[in-house]
């Protein structure tokens, strides 16, 4: 069984973003990049798959610029055997990612897509449902168990108030939650390895998807800042304007 | 313009989710509510979607293969009732989540996730970078797919309304995915990211045997989780899992009572998206008490007995 | 230890600042088959930067002749300079700067963010061929035959007990024919290599300064590109050395720092709250007005100078850069003369590596013969004036010294303590009232430290070794009052239950690897070594 996993290339999760003080987006000049947290994730439920007999290759790709090459290699030092890097001027919207994907997943022919449950720069969530529709394959999506039995893939999800378990044919799409595993480090013997191990790019433009945004930017802003409320001045008042002011309790 | 909007119900109610994305859905035109279910589910969802004032019509769809809401037959179903529709609605939910997407690829859209505002009928502003800045975006598709974000809309109200119920003849099918369990924790301690009330304690709590003694009972009270500062879990008073903020958990919930927390920025990264925040404190100058909607100033120890005691 | 991977090169660099960068590109233009592997411990390079800072390209011209061609971040050129004394209301404007303080003179040098310099040197070295690993820490000497035989990164997934964790990872061997220690001031391998090879035998104490620093953006038409200030003398007394800078560099953006000399005497002294307070003074608040702070990071530099060099060379290896102490104090720089240290001693290894000579010895002679070693000497009696003479006298030494002497003094002012011992009791020194945060212009330590992006993985055991607590009490709390928690710039040292039982609570997540704490702990009781390769602080482009 093969299994794809769409990486991205995303702000580091320890870097706070600014607004540009002119409204028209995020600074993201100069700031350090790295693998989208939820596809680290991915990675290794991909990896380990594989390393119990479950899977026999893990196939990273990226879309994006030049430098995604550098989150696939960290793919690669995580354990996936191989890498695509499908180039675009920028990182183009889930519409147009899930029609790549779509390309990339009708030439590999992996059994199971596994991707992030979002990316932590556009909080979309969507990449993985979109795909899957695209195929017509079954999801199961934010997903804290993965278990392949008997040819079907069990997923236990993340939903409200608890958790749920899908089984889906194969081929499926999974996306990962937070709580699927730990990935491991990309050790330093591991990276030097990684070097070595098999990077395609290809054109973005090549694929005969469509890749016009669908959404314009029209302004970015800060959220207003909290404001000072009201100091009450005892126990009953405090109660009193969480029942009739605020209704929360 | 016509909306529909995907409904979730429990318990005979429509859930507050989906009565805000009503809410929402009224700013763009007439709604119509559609809910799913097997057959007694669909009906008494239906009913309670009637109730909804502001909902204009009822699309009931019941059918064995609807029963647990999975994504690959329920897409399929929203999208042979996309017709005429200008907006595909849900719940910013795991349910709105899983399916929208689906239905947007379906129909060759670019979703719009996580809606906290509606500018107009094509423009609308949505966190991104974990809610650190807004995008104000304007989609060029003739369909927009969106899901909306609870907290920014007010709900419906569950009851007042009567609209007509017109029952959809379903025709999906799907034979790649089962439904084999649901699990919902029997804890009576709700999980902290999905807690609607959330008491949490910090340094001024000075012990683990404190939040036991005086925040638990405030806690039982509220059928909240419980939270803490990184102090306090650094301090061994609580486990780690319970640490919100910057590092921690990132929670929204509708009330957050900070008991003995500064309110240190890394603590309030973590929680500044709550509805209602409350501070107890004995410092009136203590950060929490700038981005608390109300501060009672105070010893702790006297105060939240005093609460636990008055709720 | 044999589950550790190895791999050899011909030259290790542990440290990816102006030093290590310029040791590799030279090491490639002069060998261009020697395998060098530099380690950096910062998530990415520049991640744990902070400089002022106004460069001399003197280095650069000489390592990189066509930078200026080259798509360098080396852009703004300095057009105004400005120098004042400061009493607490007023400003007084030090006339004729070139001729009394030439050592501040900047003309025909750059402002930039060394972080971002560093970035751009790290693409051109990789380039060379040189392999940069970003993320990993030096953690460990290795050393066989007395022999320095390369480092040992640090393992990855320990637990915060002392265990392996699940994702537990060992480090590696990076052996290297030489290793080159580039880590700037106060390295921890540093440290270990001098202590074993007895590399400070006769020479003077190093002493330091901590700066700390923040990076605003500021409306454009208050911008003046190129415009470099400085100031001594208010907040601090005249037995403090210190004082403040401010640039104006790239799009609209501001430097601003302040650096305390940490061979400070009164314990209630503490250095944020001087950097903070220094902006509200007239001559400086009116750069900040309308602006919004962007970055904020603290570092300690070395200040000794040529008195406080240790010996250079050991078997298999030299210290370059800040880790040797090459900043030129007065100066306030030491980027050109880290870049320089490197270059010096990449021809001492090229020429060892010809030669298979263990120890690369004639890096001591280039160093002699070099414009680096004339600058240092002509510079060296300023900072030590200072120290004895406080900041006026100190000040008036230094004119002196530069309109007359020109440097050329035949007497070496000697440094008589070390950092750590310059501390008087809580009792005896003069309590501090420092004003508090508004929010707008000043700020506290902890919304500071957000604006680092400093982070450490959570489970793993604390970085900051407190080798002896019960000493702690006796000596920190009981003597001094924890001056750590008002010197580190990053609120890592709180005291709990100060009215009961004083206890030192360490908040290893928060550290930004100043080093302040490894130098001025009074008894030498903290030691700093290397948290898993990663952590720290994430100091972006700007910085
Ligand atoms: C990289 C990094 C990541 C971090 N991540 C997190 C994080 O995820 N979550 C987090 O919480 N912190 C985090 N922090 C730590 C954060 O900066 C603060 O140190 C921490 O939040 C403070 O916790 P606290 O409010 O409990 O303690 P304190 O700041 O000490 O505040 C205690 C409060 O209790 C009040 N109090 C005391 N006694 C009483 C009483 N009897 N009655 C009423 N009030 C009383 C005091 O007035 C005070 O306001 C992080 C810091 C860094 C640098
Ligand atoms: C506040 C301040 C202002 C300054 N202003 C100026 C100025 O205006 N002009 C000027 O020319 N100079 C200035 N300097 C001095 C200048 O920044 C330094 O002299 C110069 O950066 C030294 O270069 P370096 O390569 O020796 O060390 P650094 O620049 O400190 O670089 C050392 C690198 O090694 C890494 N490292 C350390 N230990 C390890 C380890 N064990 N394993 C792996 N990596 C490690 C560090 O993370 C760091 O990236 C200033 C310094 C400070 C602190
Ligand atoms: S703990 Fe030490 S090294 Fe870390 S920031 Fe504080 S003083 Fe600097």
């Amino acid at each position: 069984m093969k299994i794809l996993v769409p990486v991205k290339r995303v702000v580091d999760y320890n870097i706070k973003v600014r607004v540009k003080s002119d409204g028209t987006g995020v600074e993201t000049a100069g700031l350090k990049m790295s693998m989208n947290p939820f596809d680290e994730i991915a990675v290794e439920e991909a990896v380990r798959l594989r390393e119990k007999g479950a899977a026999t290759e893990v196939v990273a790709v990226s879309i994006g610029v030049q430098q995604a090459q550098d989150t696939l290699r960290t793919a690669l030092a995580m354990g996936a055997d191989r890498a695509i890097l499908v180039l675009t001027e920028e990182s183009p919207e889930p519409l147009a990612v899930a029609k790549i994907l779509k390309v990339l997943v009708e030439r590999e022919k992996p059994e199971l897509a596994f991707l992030g449950k979002q990316a932590i720069d556009d909080d979309m969530n969507a990449t993985g449902q979109m795909l899957a529709g695209l195929l017509g394959w079954p999801q199961g999506t934010f997903a804290s168990k993965v278990e392949i039995v008997d040819g079907r893939a069990e997923v236990t999800r993340e939903i409200d108030g608890g958790s749920e378990t899908v089984s889906l044919t194969l081929p499926a799409i999974v996306t990962a939650d937070l709580r699927l595993n730990e990935p491991r480090y990309a050790s330093l013997p591991n990276i030097m390895k990684a070097k070595k191990k098999p990077l395609e790019t290809l054109q973005g433009a090549d694929l005969g998807v469509d890749l016009t945004r669908r959404l314009t930017t029209v302004s970015v802003a800060e959220p207003p800042s909290r404001k000072a409320g009201v100091t009450v001045k005892s126990v009953a008042e405090l109660v009193e304007k969480l029942r009739n002011e605020a209704k929360v309790i | 313009m016509t909306v529909l909007v995907f409904v979730e119900t429990e318990a005979g109610q429509v859930r507050q989710a989906s009565r805000s994305a009503i809410a929402a859905a009224e700013k763009l035109g007439d709604v119509h509510a559609l809910v799913v279910g097997d057959a007694a589910a669909s009906e008494a969802a239906a009913a309670a979607a009637a109730k909804v004032p502001g909902v204009a019509k009822v699309l009931k769809a019941g059918a064995d293969v609807l029963a647990h809401d999975l994504a690959e037959p329920l897409a399929d179903l929203i999208v042979s009732l996309a017709g005429n529709y200008t907006h595909l609605l849900a719940a910013s939910s795991a349910i709105g989540k899983n399916v929208m997407p689906r239905v947007a690829a379906l129909l060759d859209v670019q979703p719009i996730p996580d809606v906290m505002a509606i500018v107009d009928a094509d423009t609308f502003v949505r966190p991104i970078y974990a809610g650190n800045a807004l995008a104000t975006v304007k989609s060029s598709d003739a369909k927009k797919v969106l899901t909306i974000r609870a907290a920014s809309f007010d709900p419906a109200p569950a009851e007042g309304g009567s609209a007509p119920v017109e029952a959809v003849n379903v025709t999906v099918q799907d034979t790649t995915s089962r439904f084999v369990s649901q699990h919902t924790p029997t804890s009576d301690r709700p999980e902290l990211e999905s807690a609607r009330v959330i008491v949490s304690g910090g340094r001024g709590l000075q012990s683990g045997e404190n939040f036991h003694k005086y925040l638990e009972p405030l806690a039982d009270k509220l059928g909240a989780a419980i939270g803490a500062s990184r102090v306090a879990v650094d301090s061994g008073y609580v486990p780690n899992d319970c640490q919100v903020g910057q590092t921690g958990k990132i929670v929204a919930p509708e009330l957050y009572i900070a008991v003995g927390i500064s309110g240190a920025i890394q603590h309030l990264a973590g929680m500044k998206d709550s509805k209602v925040i409350v501070a107890i404190n004995k410092d009136p100058e203590a950060p929490i008490v700038q981005v608390a909607d109300y501060s009672l100033i105070g010893d702790l120890f006297e105060i939240v007995p005093e609460l636990t005691a008055a709720l | 230890m044999s589950e550790r991977e190895a791999m050899d090169f011909d030259v290790v660099i542990v440290g990816g600042g102006p030093a290590g960068l310029a040791a590799a590109i030279r090491l490639r233009q002069l060998r261009p088959e020697a395998t060098v592997c530099l380690i950096e411990k910062g998530s990415e390079i520049g991640a744990h930067i902070v400089s002022g800072a106004v460069i001399e390209p003197r280095a650069l011209d000489e390592l990189l002749p066509d930078w200026r061609t080259m798509d360098s971040p080396v852009k703004t050129a300095v057009s105004e300079e400005e120098m004042y004394f400061l009493t607490e209301t007023k400003g007084y404007r030090i006339p004729a700067l070139d001729r009394v303080m030439p050592h501040l003179a900047n003309h025909g040098n750059y402002v930039v963010s060394l972080g971002e310099v560093c970035r751009w040197l790290a693409g051109v070295a990789e380039e060379m061929g040189v392999e940069i690993y970003p993320g990993f820490a030096g953690a460990e000497v290795l050393i066989e035959n007395n022999r320095v035989v390369g480092v040992a990164t640090g393992d990855m997934g320990i637990t915060r007990d002392g265990e392996h964790g699940p994702n537990y990872a060992p480090g590696m061997e990076l052996r290297g024919k030489y290793t080159l220690f580039a880590e700037g001031c106060r390295g921890s391998l540093t440290k270990r290599v001098m202590a074993h090879y007895d590399l400070r035998k006769g020479v003077d104490p190093q002493t330091y300064g901590l700066g700390i620093k923040e990076v605003w953006e500021i409306p454009p038409e208050k911008h003046r590109p190129g415009l470099v200030m400085h100031s001594f003398g208010w907040p601090l007394d005249d037995h403090t050395y210190g004082g403040s800078w401010l640039y104006h560099f790239g799009e609209n953006l501001v430097s601003y720092g302040f650096v305390t000399g940490l061979d400070y005497e009164n314990t209630w002294l503490s250095p944020f709250d001087e950097m903070q307070r220094t902006k509200l003074h007239p001559v400086f608040r009116p750069h900040f007005e309308g602006g919004r702070r962007l970055i904020y990071g603290a570092r300690a530099l070395s200040e000794g100078g040529l008195q406080s060099i240790p010996r250079l060379t050991f078997p298999g290896g030299a210290l370059i850069g800040d880790s040797a102490g090459f900043l030129n104090t007065p100066k306030i720089k030491g980027t050109h003369t880290a870049m320089k240290s490197g270059m010096l001693a990449a021809e001492a290894v090229v020429e060892a590596l010809a030669t298979e000579r263990v120890e690369p010895g004639s890096f001591t002679q280039r160093v002699r013969n070099s414009w680096l070693y004339e600058e240092l000497k002509s510079a060296r009696n300023i900072r030590p004036a200072f120290a004895r003479w406080g900041m006026k006298a100190g000040a008036l030494y230094a004119g002196v010294d530069a309109m007359l002497l020109r440097g050329r003094a035949p007497w070496t002012l000697h440094y008589r303590h070390a950092d750590n011992e310059t501390l008087r009791p809580a009792s005896l020194s003069e309590p501090i009232s420092y004003p508090k945060p508004d929010g707008k212009i000043t700020f506290d330590k902890l919304s500071s430290v957000f604006l680092s992006n400093t982070n450490h993985a959570e489970d793993q055991p604390v970085h900051l070794h407190v080798e002896n607590m019960p000493l702690w009490k006796t000596v920190n709390w009981d003597v001094f009052r924890a001056p750590e928690s008002r010197y580190c710039p990053a609120g890592v040292y709180e005291v709990a239950d100060q009215e009961t039982d004083p206890r030192l609570v360490i908040n290893s997540q928060n550290c930004v690897h100043c080093k302040t704490c490894d130098i001025k702990d009074p008894a030498q009781n903290i030691d700093w070594v290397t948290p898993e390769g990663g952590g720290g602080p994430n100091y972006p482009a700007g910085m």
